[in-house]
């Protein structure tokens, strides 16, 4: 593979671009931060990535840079053939509620942005005679709850978009992954509550990496958690209200 | 994103399980030194037995380093490797025996991380022949108290780097570690395995095995008593050469995993004898004693992490934990004092599955590590309250007297005194450490323990 990478820098991102350099994929890293990019690149290339692996500037917030960063993908990988971002923000439900702007910011980011990232590459990678297409949503998009609906619609928003870019783009070769973590052990989680069933980022990106080998369109990460939202999807909404989480 | 990381209240316990100590864990990706925290204890794998990585304190902050892990630097043609503390030997393992590289020296677990190695200056088996773990290590970096970074080598600030090696975290948060692999030709060991008699053929058998092999180590049978004091398997072996070896390298192999806590039966001293008994019979009864080595070939996991195999290990011991001792003695006292070692514990019958022997070479240049020319002798003993305690205490006066020492590693109950008595160079070690830690900020259960830092300070200079 040849992927344009945003997020590989922690978390789960970090755990697939290590799968992903560990089979000789090539990757191209993009993120806001240069230090922590480069010093992934070099992480990633004694991992077995193919050398150099290089980097450009990317904010989810600010779309007016995704067409020079994939430009610089394109020239940095000789034409990528897959796209991944499992960059995002996350906050909790009482921080967002209490700072429109911060609100504003995780929207944009893990909505606005993603998708209009994912569309101008599956753009380009349809003229091209196809590609891959990964982003990482969230269970939290399943069904909204009272204690993370902002986050969730942000996840919910991602999800739809993802399916339909998937239906779309499909008959040109685009393979779209969803990829739709339940929660799992990381700093990003750190100090929340554990619910049972807590995964671990290197299952998850592992799981992830097999759905792009097989363009499998959505998977859940780990794979209990597919069931646990049925359950949860189901539920009928005066439960949903009368339940706390 | 870059937020401070969070800390959540957990109870935290080092491998023995025992003793257990609440404090607020956090486990980030980047080693900072949160502004505005005030006692801080950095935490690798949680290897370490007693209580090296346990709070003191309920509001100690403890930063859990293995999600700091990030390769910095690789030479594939010298083998150096710089890499975030938080890396742990398996992960090198993984990535770079296919490569033809291995650890310079390993302990008996892989997972641990290059912390927590240079915290320890863990010593292995090429310990005869090679020293301890600090003595491969190039550069450090390090967090001090005062939130300052500090880059020190065996050439470079070298008083801090020393103290810093087996100084057991207490010189500040290491967040860096620069050393050379060893280049190998397989991940398989030739190994040579040999039923011994008794301790002093025990002895003997690791001093004449130490010119031409490598690695080195023997298993005794701690329960055995009188004449059969001290028997054992001894094992030795080197890197297997690629024509000696099955095509391929070593498959990882699936850990199995205990189940739950033992039984406390299970840790009776008739099933414990049982156990070693039988031991001792697989590896030399069944093939006639002791008229000779046997000779194969294995893997790395199977001669350096047998342990790694039996996730969580450690609940075989059940719910009251155990405590492990390993102490060093020097070679000259070193027959007659493994022997009243043995007999104490073969006598108070409080000793469980085997016990570790091994001799050192030359103790390394940091003031705080273990190693000593000498004999090692290790085992765990399971917890059974205040006569294990006593046990290890009766112990370390058989230590002192012989002029050896405790490893810091293993250690849950040492009495500051006894501990000041085996460490000569203790002052030397506490001078360096207040100049860059005046206020203790870097504490642990243990040091407090052993009075390694305290309230008020203790006074400055040697």
């Amino acid at each position: 593979m040849k992927a344009a990478f945003v997020g590989a820098t922690r978390g789960i991102g970090k755990a697939l671009a290590r799968r992903m350099a560990e089979r000789a994929d090539a990757l191209f890293l993009l993120g806001r931060d240069a230090t922590a990019l480069t010093v992934a690149a070099r992480d990633l290339e004694a991992r077995g990535a193919r050398a150099p692996v290089r980097l450009g500037p990317l904010d989810l917030g600010d779309p007016t840079g995704f067409a020079a960063a994939l430009d610089a993908a394109d020239a940095a990988l000789g034409r990528f053939d897959t796209l991944v971002v499992t960059g995002g923000l996350f906050a909790s439900q009482d921080e967002l509620a209490a700072d429109p702007a911060q609100l504003q910011r995780l929207l944009d980011a893990n909505f606005t942005g993603t998708a209009l990232l994912c569309q101008l590459a599956a753009a380009r990678l349809a003229e091209r005679g196809g590609g891959i297409v990964c982003a990482f949503s969230s269970v939290a998009g399943d069904r909204a709850r009272r204690a993370n609906y902002l986050y969730g619609a942000s996840k919910a928003g991602l999800s739809a978009f993802l399916d339909g870019l998937g239906l779309a783009y499909g008959d040109r070769d685009v393979r779209v992954v969803c990829v739709k973590p339940g929660f799992v052990r990381t700093e990003m989680t750190a100090g929340l509550p554990e619910p049972p069933f807590a995964g671990e980022a290197d299952e998850v990106a592992a799981r992830a990496l097999r759905a792009m080998d097989t363009g499998r369109p959505v998977v859940y990460a780990p794979p209990i958690w597919r069931l646990i939202m049925a359950v949860i999807r189901a539920l009928p909404r005066p439960i949903m209200r009368r339940l706390r989480f | 994103m870059t937020a401070p990381p969070r800390a959540a209240p957990e109870s935290v316990a080092g491998w023995g399980r025992v003793p257990v100590r609440p404090g607020r864990v956090a486990r980030p990706e980047r080693l900072l030194l949160p502004p505005g925290e005030g006692i801080v204890l950095p935490r690798g794998l949680g290897r370490a037995y007693g209580d090296a990585a346990v709070p003191a304190r309920e509001d100690t902050l403890v930063l859990a380093t293995p999600r700091a892990d990030r390769i910095l630097d690789w030479d594939p043609v010298s083998g150096r490797l710089t890499a975030e503390a938080g890396l742990s030997f398996a992960e090198i393992l993984r990535l770079f025996l296919p490569r033809g590289w291995f650890p310079p020296v390993t302990p008996g677990t892989k997972f641990v991380t290059l912390g927590g190695c240079v915290a320890s200056d863990v010593h292995g088996k090429n310990h005869h022949r090679d020293g301890s773990f600090g003595g491969f290590v190039e550069r450090l970096g390090l967090l001090t108290a005062n939130g300052r970074e500090i880059v020190c080598g065996p050439d470079l600030d070298r008083d801090l780097f020393l103290a810093t090696i087996g100084g057991m975290g207490l010189t500040g948060l290491i967040t860096e570690v620069t050393l050379r692999l060893r280049p190998v030709e397989t991940g398989w060991i030739a190994m040579e395995t040999e039923a011994v008699a008794n301790l002093e053929r025990m002895v003997e058998a690791l001093a004449a095995s130490r010119e031409a092999w490598p690695y080195t180590v023997g298993w005794i049978d701690c329960l055995a008593a009188g004449p059969a004091l001290g028997r054992g398997v001894l094992m030795r072996g080197r890197h297997a050469t690629r024509a000696e070896v099955p095509t391929g390298d070593p498959r990882a192999r699936r850990a199995l995993r205990v189940p739950g806590d033992a039984p406390e039966w299970l840790l009776s001293p008739g099933a414990m004898r049982a156990f070693n008994g039988l031991y001792y019979w697989m590896k030399a009864g069944r093939r006639g004693g002791t008229d000779g080595p046997h000779r194969s070939v294995v893997s790395y996991e199977s001669f350096f992490y047998p342990l790694d195999m039996i996730t969580d290990w450690n609940r075989l011991y059940g719910r009251r934990g155990f405590l492990q001792f390993q102490c060093v003695v020097p070679r000259e006292a070193g027959l007659a004092a493994m022997r009243e070692l043995l007999e104490r514990i073969a006598r108070a019958g409080a000793a469980s599955f085997l016990a570790v022997i091994k001799d050192c070479g030359p103790a390394g240049p940091a003031p705080l590590s273990f190693p000593m020319e000498g004999v090692t002798l290790g085992l765990d003993l399971p917890h059974r309250g205040p006569a294990t305690v006593e046990l290890v205490h009766a112990l370390n006066a058989v230590v002192i007297a012989a002029g050896g020492r405790i490893y810091l590693a293993k250690d849950a109950v040492t009495r500051p005194e006894d501990f000041a008595r085996m460490m000569p160079r203790l002052p030397e070690w506490r001078a360096v450490r207040d100049h860059w830690d005046p206020a203790h900020r870097f504490r642990s259960a243990q040091s407090v323990r052993l009075h390694l830092t305290g309230e008020p300070p203790p006074a400055r200079g040697s």
